[in-house]
């Protein structure tokens, strides 16, 4: 069976051709044997020595050799190829091939290292302006010229608000319970049971609802805005806003922000209920306490304060998961690799930066005395 | 009669294609016979990509038959549907590269997929290929850094990878220049001729129709039928159907 395979025999001729034999079957590509040409030849003429079968095998081969040919500039005769193969191969080298300066080299470590720095620098910036052209769209808004559409602000309220309502409520209820499980160790060491409901008030309203509802709402919604403008960005759909002068900023990117600023409070104020119901069902059925002594508790030491910074924090965590989520998505590149890496980093940042908006929330408010 | 089925790459038997309850054609009937070149025509909307997703394996029928090679698309074993995809070769309207990967790798694909040929003929085929549709020495490009008419064309080479028998092309000349076009339907008349393929082409360009059909289908947007049928050539002087003539003769 192996001598049917693709035979090649090179012989030079009186008059300093190279002439090339081919048998067998061109059927299987093989890798080109680049030494082929390694005299100097005057010319180079194929023959068919019994070639049975051929297909894109005997094309390659022999579109590699045009090319070495070319490359030593030396003529290539073909003619007693099968003439398909011939016309094949005419008609590869029918376009030149293009030149593209693409620099394959290893760039040096201080130039990787500049590099970073200044790409790093650049989206700092480009987060800056974005904020700038944001606030400008903004105050177009309030002059009644923005290019924005009231009915994407109602269908994006509807995803980022109703459409999120169960698995907000859910996470809530659990935090609830989770947190006045953990808080019932160390209040049963100093029979102080009735605490679990301050616990509650001041951890949930505060802080827990409010992070948990954040981080859903990051994963949630975040995630698919820039997914959404990114899948538009690599279908040149942003360009096609862009190029009829309409702001992808204010025509995408307010109506997410407005959306998702109007609902996080509502959203927030609902994880608060549900999680001190759940700080409840720990307290009334694991905790022995009687559900009137726990609201009693709750209303005595919980402050209205506590509700209120609870609700501004989700405000600021709305305002930085959509733009988070929309910066990536706009910036996103042209391939579908690319919208992954937009809905990675639009994720990150945005819990990054929640954490570091917390921190400096509840430092304020907490030596404020709000 | 089993042995003129098997040499039918492509029969379609009475199908009727829906999108949900839309009727989009019904009662299609026709065979597409080895070595043919096959031009699907009608006015954009009625259905020609639809036909091509049907015979293609994409979409379910309403009702009726897509045979291919005598087999049933939608009745027949794993293997043989697997068998019947890989030997088909597609090139979508919209060129479908795969974004992430550079133009050489999206021609490499199926060959590292489906072939246990050695990377380094792997490699030359893909350069080869990519030359052919007059993209030498652009492998290392990604399809977001190249033109409409460039991810066209790399999208054919990526169709001809496997040396398919059979071809598939959806408006292939749209966004081409004349040049290259041109070049488009010598490949097509050469690989029919050196390799045998068989080809399906969904394609408005007259010029292009006239040089390299064999036959041909017009799908009518209207009544949702198959309404001429026929060398494109003859259908141009004579065809009875009013509509078929005006469209080969460019008239209105
Ligand atoms: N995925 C889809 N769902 C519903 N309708 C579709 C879908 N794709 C296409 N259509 C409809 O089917 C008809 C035929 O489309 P298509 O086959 O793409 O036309 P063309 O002949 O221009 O290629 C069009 O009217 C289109 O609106
Ligand atoms: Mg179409």
């Amino acid at each position: 069976m192996a001598d049917t395979l693709q035979v090649w025999k090179l012989t030079k001729s009186q008059d300093g051709w190279a002439v090339i034999a081919l048998s067998g079957d061109w059927t299987s590509p093989n890798a080109f044997p680049s030494g082929i040409l390694e005299e100097k030849y005057a010319g180079v003429r194929v023959e068919d020595a019994g070639i049975r079968e051929w297909n894109t095998a005997l094309a390659v081969f022999l579109f590699n050799l045009s090319k070495e040919c070319d490359r030593q500039s030396i003529t290539l005769e073909m003619q007693g190829m099968p003439h398909g193969a011939a016309k094949l191969v005419a008609l590869s080298k029918a376009a030149p091939p293009k030149d593209l300066h693409k620099s394959l080299e290893v760039p040096h470590f201080f130039e990787l290292l500049g590099e970073k720095a200044k790409g790093t620098y650049d989206s700092c910036m480009v987060g800056i302006g974005f904020v700038g052209e944001l606030l400008l769209s903004f105050y177009h808004l309030l002059r009644g010229r923005a290019r924005m559409r009231w009915i994407d602000v109602w269908n994006e309220i509807i995803k980022a608000g109703p459409k999120a309502l169960f698995i907000v409520s859910l996470i809530g209820f659990l935090m609830g319970l989770i947190l006045a499980f953990i808080g019932s160790i160390p209040l049963k060491w100093f029979r102080a049971e009735v605490y679990v409901a301050s616990l509650i008030g001041i951890g949930m309203l505060r802080l827990m609802a409010v992070v948990m509802t954040g981080t859903v709402m990051a994963g949630r919604t975040g995630a698919a805005y820039a997914a959404e403008l990114g899948t538009m960005q690599v279908n040149e759909e942003i360009d096609a806003l862009e190029s009829m002068g309409i702001s992808p900023i204010e025509y995408l990117v307010l109506p997410r922000v407005i959306a998702l600023t109007l609902m996080m409070p509502f959203l927030c104020l609902f994880a608060d209920i549900i999680g001190v119901l759940g700080g409840m069902v720990v307290g009334v059925f694991y905790m022995g306490l009687s559900s009137l002594e726990y609201w009693q508790q709750m209303s005595n030491t919980t402050r209205v304060n506590d509700l209120l910074v609870g609700l501004f924090t989700s405000v600021v965590f709305a305002v930085l998961i959509a733009l988070c989520g929309c910066i990536r998505g706009i910036r996103c590149g042209r391939s579908s690799d690319s919208v992954g890496q937009a809905t990675t980093s639009a994720m990150v940042s945005s819990l990054v930066c929640l954490v570091i908006a917390t921190a400096i929330i509840t430092v304020i408010t907490v030596n404020l005395n709000i | 009669m089993e042995e003129t089925k098997q040499n039918v790459p492509v029969a379609v038997r009475n199908l009727t294609m829906a999108y949900g309850g839309t009727l989009i054609q019904q009662e299609l009937d026709f065979d597409v016979p080895k070595g043919e070149i096959m031009v699907v025509m009608g006015e954009s909307g009625c259905g020609k990509s639809t036909l091509l997703r049907h015979i293609i394996g994409l979409n379910a029928p309403a009702s009726g038959q897509v045979l291919r090679n005598g087999v049933d698309l939608w009745n027949c074993t794993e293997e043989e549907h697997d068998k019947i995809l890989r030997s088909s070769g597609i090139l979508y309207q919209s060129g479908a590269l795969w974004s992430s990967m550079t133009l050489a790798e999206n021609v490499a694909l199926p060959l590292q997929q489906f072939t246990d040929y050695s990377d380094a003929a792997i490699k030359e085929i893909c350069e080869y290929k990519l030359s052919l549709v007059g993209l030498a020495g652009c492998g290392g490009l990604y399809p977001s850094e190249i033109s409409g008419g460039m991810r066209k064309r790399a999208g054919l080479a990526r169709a001809m990878a496997l040396d398919p028998s059979v071809l598939f092309f959806d408006e292939p000349s749209a966004g081409l220049d004349p040049l290259s076009a041109r070049r488009l339907d010598e490949l097509i008349l050469e690989l029919r001729e050196s390799l045998g393929a068989t080809v399906v082409i969904i394609t408005h360009e007259l010029a292009s129709i006239f040089t390299i059909a064999t036959d041909s289908i017009y799908l009518d947007a209207e009544s949702k039928r198959m309404i001429a049928r026929g060398d494109p050539r003859k259908l141009r002087e004579e065809c009875p159907v009013e509509k078929v003539r005006k469209f080969l003769n460019r008239e209105t």
